[in-house]
């Protein structure tokens, strides 16, 4: 167990590090930002401006704001929505959280399963009529924006065929259905691909013909051998795939009314609400971080046959 | 059989073949890298048949300002979302008419256009024509993700072979800095990058450029380190090649491959990055037209007139599973072995 403590301490170091930088770039980038967060600035007099400023603390020197803003945020405090009448970003962003968290999950969980078995059936028919489909399949997913097909699910299903309803949060999980599938579709394509390359490299194996010569069914092989060292591969892609579908659902969540993270994220770009962008960047950098780490960590308890560095 | 003299009658005898003939026939040529990757390539149908589109597709964009009918840019409010019309076609969908109300109407005669005026691909909700639309909309796409993928190449190169070539602390310090930034999501790091700047062109390439160069960089550095063992580098060496010679003459021709293939993916990607800020609406500004906003335009409207966003879907989907398709072949010829 002692091989791990150096090693955690210098991953959580550079995770630290990682996000330090990034506060403090996004902190200065928000202040070249063009425009003011206020509405109708040129209506407001001099004095009005000067109370805004004061209020919001706009008025202080850069770096004691960027002092102040370090130090808030390590007691958890983002500062306030300048959009949302003074609202707390905490609590803000604490209530958008629910919906694209559930998505996500939704939407790698049901993109996952979907794609390994496809990634599965191609492996097992390998060059011809299935492989090619389950292949065209997952270049097309990969290929094409899920935006796109957000917006393609919502004609469908929504407009013309009216079978779900076109947005909103209001149906419980019949409006999860839409933004679900449109998310799903990279990840399904990339664990279709992945699974699909790494289990012809598994079929091909020796122990595979063993098997094969015991007289074991070709779907009992695909699951029990193949399968099971297809997927520890896999956890490694699916990490940062469930962070990339976070921060991609920002256009998908606005497609179908979605009241998460994204959503607020445009809105808040939209209307220069800076500590809104800042929080919810540091955020998303935050969860990219954290998850890659896991991942790694994740990885080597899995597979023995990947080490920690300097050990044998 | 044994005791049987055999005689051979001399006419049998033919004087043996002259030494020239029968030297060892001369070799063909050897083939270069160009002739003989494309021999690869031609092998992949997928492949053929995406260059040949990817060709047709650039063609037409960058042939934009010859080839569209009308001004992208001018608008014909009496004109406005008209359904495409193609001459000679009666079929619903292509004959100008629409449906309101249960019943197809002849949306041009509404609007009072000439008997002889044909809009191919319909026009927008201020009366622009989609077909030039279209095709300014794809040349801009086009030209920002070959500059994003251009410049991507270079930094990449740059930065990964020096990293390579140096080695120890400079490399560890260059590639730490690498990992810090790739924590930073890149869809949130360029929409804010695009806050900041400018909005037009340069600004959407440049904050695609701020991240997506990173992956190059180390697949370049990764390459390179393993070439700088080979035997030839270790000779070029000796033989007294300054590091820079090496770098440019011995081991960048002999990543290429890699690189190709990489700078391929790269280009989908970026359209997919222009598409998607545009789409946000902090892309491309108005009335400029691009694939991004073409989409944007026609989602506006998308309920009324299906066809002013199914148009420019099409389009990028096309183009995006061409650059795909392409690039994927590319792999196999350049790189077999990689998977990912």
């Amino acid at each position: 167990m002692n091989r791990w403590i150096p090693y955690i301490a210098k991953r959580l170091f550079y995770m630290a590090l990682t996000l330090f930088i990034i506060i403090t770039a996004t902190f200065f980038l928000m202040n070249f930002l063009p425009g003011t967060p206020f509405n109708n600035q040129d209506r407001l007099s001099a004095s009005q401006l000067e109370m805004l400023n004061k209020k919001y603390g706009f008025d202080q020197p850069l770096f004691s704001r960027y002092l102040n803003y370090l130090g808030n945020i390590l007691h958890g405090d983002f500062g306030i929505s300048l959009q949302f009448s003074d609202q707390k970003i905490t609590t803000l962003l604490g209530q958008r959280m629910g919906p694209s968290i559930q998505l996500g999950l939704q939407a790698v969980l049901f993109g996952t399963v979907v794609g390994v078995f496809l990634g599965m059936i191609a492996a097992m028919h390998q060059n011809r009529g299935l492989d090619v489909f389950c292949s065209l399949f997952a270049i097309t997913g990969r290929s094409v924006p899920n935006f796109v097909v957000a917006v393609l699910l919502q004609y469908l299903f929504a407009i013309t065929l009216k079978w779900l309803p076109i947005g909103l949060w209001d149906e419980g999980f019949r409006s999860t259905i839409l933004p679900t599938l449109a998310l799903s579709i990279s990840p399904m394509a990339e664990s279709c691909r992945f699974i699909r390359t790494e289990m012809v490299e598994v079929l091909s194996s020796d122990y595979i013909e063993l098997a094969r010569a015991k007289g074991m069914s070709e779907i009992r092989i695909a699951f029990s051998h193949g399968l099971r060292n297809a997927l520890i591969p896999l956890i490694t892609v699916l990490g940062p795939m469930t962070v990339s579908l976070m921060t991609g659902s920002l256009v998908v969540e606005n497609i179908f009314a979605v009241p998460g993270i994204g959503e607020q994220f445009t809105k808040s770009i939209l209307s220069n609400d800076y500590y809104t962008i800042m929080a919810v960047t540091i955020l998303f950098s935050a969860l990219l971080v954290t998850v890659i780490f896991l991942t790694d960590i994740l990885y080597q308890l899995i597979d023995p046959r990947v080490r920690v560095e300097g050990q044998a | 059989m044994s005791e049987a003299k055999v005689l051979i009658p001399d006419s049998a005898f033919v004087p043996a073949a002259s030494a020239a003939a029968q030297a060892e026939p001369e070799l063909p040529r050897a083939l270069s890298f160009l002739e003989d990757s494309w021999r690869k390539l031609r092998k992949n149908k997928a492949a053929v048949v995406t260059l040949a589109l990817l060709i047709i597709i650039t063609t037409l964009a960058f042939l934009a300002p010859v080839l569209a009918p009308f001004d992208p840019n001018e608008q014909h409010l009496a004109h406005k979302n008209l359904p495409p019309k193609w001459p000679g076609v009666s079929l619903n969908g292509l004959n100008g008419t629409s449906e309101f109300r249960g019943r197809r109407i002849d949306a041009y005669a509404l609007a009072k256009v000439q008997e002889d005026q044909y809009y191919l691909l319909g026009t927008d909700e201020f009366g622009r024509d989609l077909l030039s639309r279209c095709l300014w909309g794809t040349r801009i796409s086009l030209t920002i993700a070959f500059i994003a993928a251009v410049l991507d190449l270079t930094i990449g190169i740059s930065y990964g072979l020096f990293s390579a070539m140096k080695g120890g602390r400079v490399d560890n310090a260059m590639q730490r800095a690498l990992e810090i930034l790739s924590g930073i999501p890149s869809l949130v790091l360029v929409v804010l990058m695009l806050l900041v700047f400018q909005p037009g062109i340069a600004s959407i390439i440049l904050a695609m450029v701020i991240s997506s160069w990173i992956p190059m960089a180390r697949v370049v550095r990764a390459e390179a380190l393993k070439t700088k063992q080979m035997e030839y580098v270790q000779a070029a060496r000796a033989l007294g090649a300054s590091e820079v010679k090496i770098a440019l003459g011995h081991i960048l021709p002999n990543i290429s491959g890699i690189v190709i293939v990489r700078a391929m993916f790269s280009i989908p990607s970026a359209i997919f990055f222009e598409t998607f800020l545009s789409f946000l609406g902090v892309g491309m500004r108005i009335p400029n037209a691009s694939i991004g906003t073409l989409l944007n335009g026609g989602y506006k409207v998308f309920r009324l007139y299906p066809y002013q966003m199914f148009i420019p879907a099409a389009i990028l989907c096309v183009i995006m599973l061409s650059f795909n398709l392409f690039a994927d072949g590319l792999r196999d010829v350049f790189d077999p072995k990689m998977k990912e």
